[in-house]
Formats: C-alpha cells, structure tokens, sequence
C-alpha cells in the first residue's frame, strides 16, 4: 500500500468517524423525531429521482463520447421554460382546470420535445464539428453552450423568476398525510408524481439500452466507434440520437422541476445540473445504473446529512459534496463504477 | 469484370503518405492474400476497402460501383464486412448480441436466423457461449466470433485482418480450415496476413506490401516460390 492511499484512507476513516460521533450525539439527544426522519427521506427520494433522471443524460453521452455534456442543465432548464409556457397558456384558457391530466400530459411533451431538439443541436453545433480533436476541447465548448444557452434564455425571457401554474388538482405542497409516531407527515401529490415519473423513464431507459436495436447499436459505439461503424452502424446517428435521448430526459426533469419546485428561471439548471453530474459520477460515470443509484443516494444525502450531522440545513449542498468526496475516497471509480480501463484485445 | 476493382489509391493519415498507388482485384470465389510486413499499409488498404479510411486518390470498384466515397456504414449494407484486427468484438456484449451486430444492417428476420444456424455449425463453441460476455471469451473463440459477426452480414466479400494474431498455433490451424470452408461455400476472401507462410497455402492469388506498394503479386503458389518473399516473409534463408 502506497502512502497516499494510506493517506487518503486516514481521511476517510477519520471523516466518517467524525460523521458517525456527531449522528451518535444526535441519536442520544433525540434531537429529531420519527416524522422529521421520514419527512427528510422523502424529499431526499424525490430530488434524488430527478438527479438520477439529469444524470442518465450525462453518463449516457460520456459513456459514447468520453465527454462531460457541461450544457445539460441548461437543456434542463430550456425545458422547464418550455413546459412553463404551456401550462401558462393552459391555465388561462381553463384547459388546465378542465383537463388536468391531459395539460400536464402535453406539459410534459413539450418540455421533453424542446429539450430533445435542443439536445440535438447542441451536438450538431458544438460537439460534431469538434469530433477527434484533442478531450478537452469539446468540453471548453460545452461550458460555452452552456454560457450561451443561459444568456439567451435570460434575453428571451428575462430574468425574473416564474413560478410554475399548476393545474388545481396538482397543487404545490399539497397531498396526502401520512402519520409516524403520532405525527403526520405530507407525501406531495407533485413529489408523487416527479418519483414515479421518474421510475417510469429509468426503467424505460434501461429497456431501451438493453433491448432494442438503437440501445445495441448505443453500446457498440460506447466500446468500440470503428468496430460498430464496420458492422453497419451509423456512428454520427447514433450520437445524435444518445444527445436526444438525454434531451428528452433533460427536459423531463426540467417540467418535473417546475412542478415540484416551482420556480425557475434562465439560472436554474445550473445547480440541479452540477448536482447530476455530481451523481453520474458518484454512481460511476458511463454506467446506466450507477447514475440512477446516484442520484438517489445524493437526493438522500443532502436531505438528510445536515440532520444527521446536527448541522444548518443551509449547509446541505457542502454537506451532499462532502458524501461525494467520502465515497469516492473509498469508491475512486464510483460505486458501481468499473475500472475504465481500455478494452482487451 | 473482378467483384472487387481496386485503382491506384493512395491513403494518408494527416501527411503521412500510407498508401502510394495500390492496385488490385478480387474475382468472385477466390481467396486473395496480401502479404506484408509491419507497417507495409495492409491494415490501411482494407480500411480505405470498408470505407473507414478515404482515399485522396484512385478509385473502388464494388461490383461494378464506385464506392470509395461511402462511409463505412453504407459500404457493409453494400456486401463488403471486415474482420478487424485485433478482432474487436464487443467485450460488454453477450455472443448472441454480438453476431445481432453483425446482421445490424440486415432486416430479413428469416434468413438471419438462417445465417445463425450456419455460423452455429461453423464454430459449435460460440453456440454454447451464446448468452457468454464476449469479453469471457478466449483469444481463439473471440476470432470465430469475430469471423461469425462479419458472416452474419451475408457478405459477398469478407475482408480477414491477421486472423491468426496471437493465437497458438494449433488455433491457427483450424481457423485457416474454417477460412478454407467458407471459401468453399462460395465466398470471395481478402486475406491480410503477417503469417505469409498460412495464408499463401490457402489462397489462389496473392500480393506482396511494402511501404505502401505493390512490389509482387501472382499465383500464391508462385509467389511462395519467389526466392525474395521466401528470405523476407517465409523466414527461410
């Protein structure tokens, strides 16, 4: 063992030491009851479903392109605005309150086909041109898309934040009460849905990857770019098609986000999509599952470390990168993250 | 008229001159071997040939079309698949999914199953490593499979890239018997090969590599006789 690894162990041991004596004080103290445990599980579940839903679009285009997509909040974001303006007009023509399935349906579609569309021109744009040349110049290019799709959408839309209009039936902050110990606890009908949605497209993901002719064809390119391109496959194709898949994703968690949260503007794909990308790597980049796992664990995470810990839950996002750090001081590939090495010939 | 016309092509990667003016022809049912040695621009000919590489100059001829300008993907649909070097096959990818690849092209569902039953008989052992990673294989099974991938696309020319790169020699043997085999079921071959020795005793016709020209070719009998080839490829003195 060298003695940097011994090093960066010591740290690890000693982190979680640290970790494990500030949530036994809490425990002793019972600081918290039962309900505030499961009230923060629960957030913690929902925000990680949408992570793990942003992070697929990142591991997804680093698993074929060995790139880190810096726009892909942004193309989070462009789909909320999208999905915002259709609910808007929903809501004021009364569509909203009549058909609320069917506008939150449509809600969806725009935001999913906005972000997909911008996916694909983001790829066409600023990645093709850049194909072959040296890793670290298409990610340069992808900061600056995501520089240029925030601006511009500051300059379409200004820079005031909107607040999403659900329909009445998907009120914010709104839903069903449940009891622990005693005390009830809400499950949002908006955290309902965001979750379940969000299972419903990994699990769709997960199917496309592994059974279909485009999710074969997905992972010959991820291995080997000229080997597939000798079995017939249209490698520019397939790319196109992967910055697509991650649009429709993208823009998913984006019109999930507005739901959920509320309020967005031309800024708030920024963080959720540092935190995915956070996520796809704590799962492991390039690895399906692992980002999902991801984004649950860090959902979780930064839900309910700053309660463990007995600290200011304004320190959450420290508190959630530290849980990144600590894992991949113990994890350096991520948690399922396999060692990257070159195939074996 | 040759199934396979190839005209003084000349391939470079950035300014290095790879390919200085290759000719040759590929008749239909023939094995044709081009020998050569390291860095001789073999590899570099059956990638201009699949269309990974363009050449700046000359033409391709696939029965009767011109081909040299198609990108790769088109150049498999056309009938013309390549067994890479190093095989390539896809490690994270079971067997079955990886002969699925090879048919990628392909939606005729009858005969590809067809095509499976036939590479199945021709290599019975990938039969029983179907639901296998590729990457579990062994070094000869991952060149059957490589060879039943490019099968799979119903090919009317099979491009062979050092088949016999590390494998033991008795791997050796059996698959230049396969390549004899489907050379027989009608299959025109182009063979690339550093093991000159094996691939002139299967093929009809043969040309010899250097630094990116056609130095000798001819009947492979005869060019196995030329005192040259035997002191710089066959290790004879």
């Amino acid at each position: 063992m060298s003695l940097g690894l011994l090093l960066r162990l010591g740290i690890g041991l000693l982190v979680l030491a640290f970790f494990a004596y500030r949530f036994y004080g809490v425990l002793v103290r019972g600081a918290y009851g039962a309900e505030t445990w499961a009230r923060l599980a629960i957030s913690g579940l929902i925000i990680g479903s949408v992570y793990a839903v942003i992070a697929l679009g990142y591991t997804l285009v680093y698993g074929i392109l060995f790139m880190i997509n810096f726009a892909h909040g942004e193309v989070m974001m462009i789909g909320a605005f999208a999905g915002y303006f259709v609910l808007e007009a929903f809501a004021a023509s009364g569509f909203s309150a009549r058909q609320p399935v069917l506008a939150i349906i449509i809600t969806f579609l725009a935001g999913m086909t906005v972000s997909m569309l911008v996916g694909i021109s983001l790829e066409r744009i600023a990645y093709r041109p850049l194909r072959g040349a040296p890793r670290l110049v298409p990610l340069i290019s992808a900061i600056g898309a995501s520089i240029f799709l925030q601006n511009a959408a500051q300059l379409m839309f200004g820079s005031m934040r909107r607040t999403y209009s659900n329909p009445p039936a998907l009120e914010r902050n709104v839903g069903w009460v449940l009891e622990v110990a005693g005390k009830p606890v809400s499950i949002t009908y908006t955290g309902v849905l965001t979750f379940a949605f969000s299972v419903v497209l990994m699990v769709g993901l997960y199917l496309l990857v592994q059974r279909t002719r485009l999710g074969r064809a997905m992972r010959a390119v991820a291995e080997n770019k000229e080997a597939a391109a000798l079995m017939g496959v249209d490698v520019d194709r397939v790319i196109a098609n992967t910055f697509a898949i991650s649009g429709v994703l993208a823009g998913a968690a984006g019109v999930m986000w507005g739901l959920h949260n509320g309020i967005i503007y031309h800024y708030v794909g920024f963080i959720p999509g540092l935190k995915a990308f956070t996520a796809a790597v704590l799962g492991g980049i390039g690895n399906i599952p692992g980002a999902m796992l991801g984004g649950i664990v860090l959902g979780i995470a930064e839900s309910l470390t700053p309660a463990v810990l007995d600290m200011p839950f304004q320190l959450k996002d420290v508190l959630a990168f530290a849980v990144l750090v600590l894992v991949l001081i113990f994890r350096p590939t991520g948690i399922l993250g396999e060692v990257l090495a070159e195939e074996k010939v | 008229m040759a199934l396979l016309e190839v005209h003084n092509i000349h391939t470079y990667y950035d300014h290095i001159h790879a390919l200085k003016g290759i000719s040759f022809e590929l008749d239909r049912g023939e094995i044709v071997a081009l020998i050569g040695a390291n860095g001789a621009g073999k590899t570099t000919t059956l990638n201009t040939i699949s269309g990974i590489r363009h050449p700046r100059e000359g033409s391709i001829i696939f029965d009767g079309q011109p081909i040299h300008h198609l990108p790769a993907h088109e150049i498999v649909q056309l009938g013309i698949a390549q067994v890479p070097e190093g095989r390539k096959i896809f490690s994270r990818l079971t067997v079955m999914e990886n002969l699925d690849m090879g048919a990628f092209t392909r939606r005729d569902r009858a005969a590809i199953q067809e095509d499976l039953e036939r590479v199945f008989k021709l290599f019975p052992r990938l039969k029983e490593r179907r639901n296998q990673l590729g990457g579990t294989l062994s070094g000869g099974e991952q060149q059957m499979l490589a060879i039943a991938r490019a099968l799979m696309a119903r090919p009317r020319v099979l491009l062979l890239d050092e088949p016999s790169m590390g494998l033991a020699p008795i791997l050796v043997e059996s698959i230049f018997q396969t390549i004899t085999e489907i050379s027989q079921q009608g299959m025109t071959i182009l063979l690339v090969e550093q093991n000159a020795n094996m691939a002139l005793s299967v093929a009809h016709r043969a040309y010899v590599l250097e630094t990116g020209r056609i130095v000798l070719y001819g009947p492979a009998a005869e060019v196995r006789e030329n005192p040259q080839v035997r002191a710089a490829y066959l290790g004879e003195a």
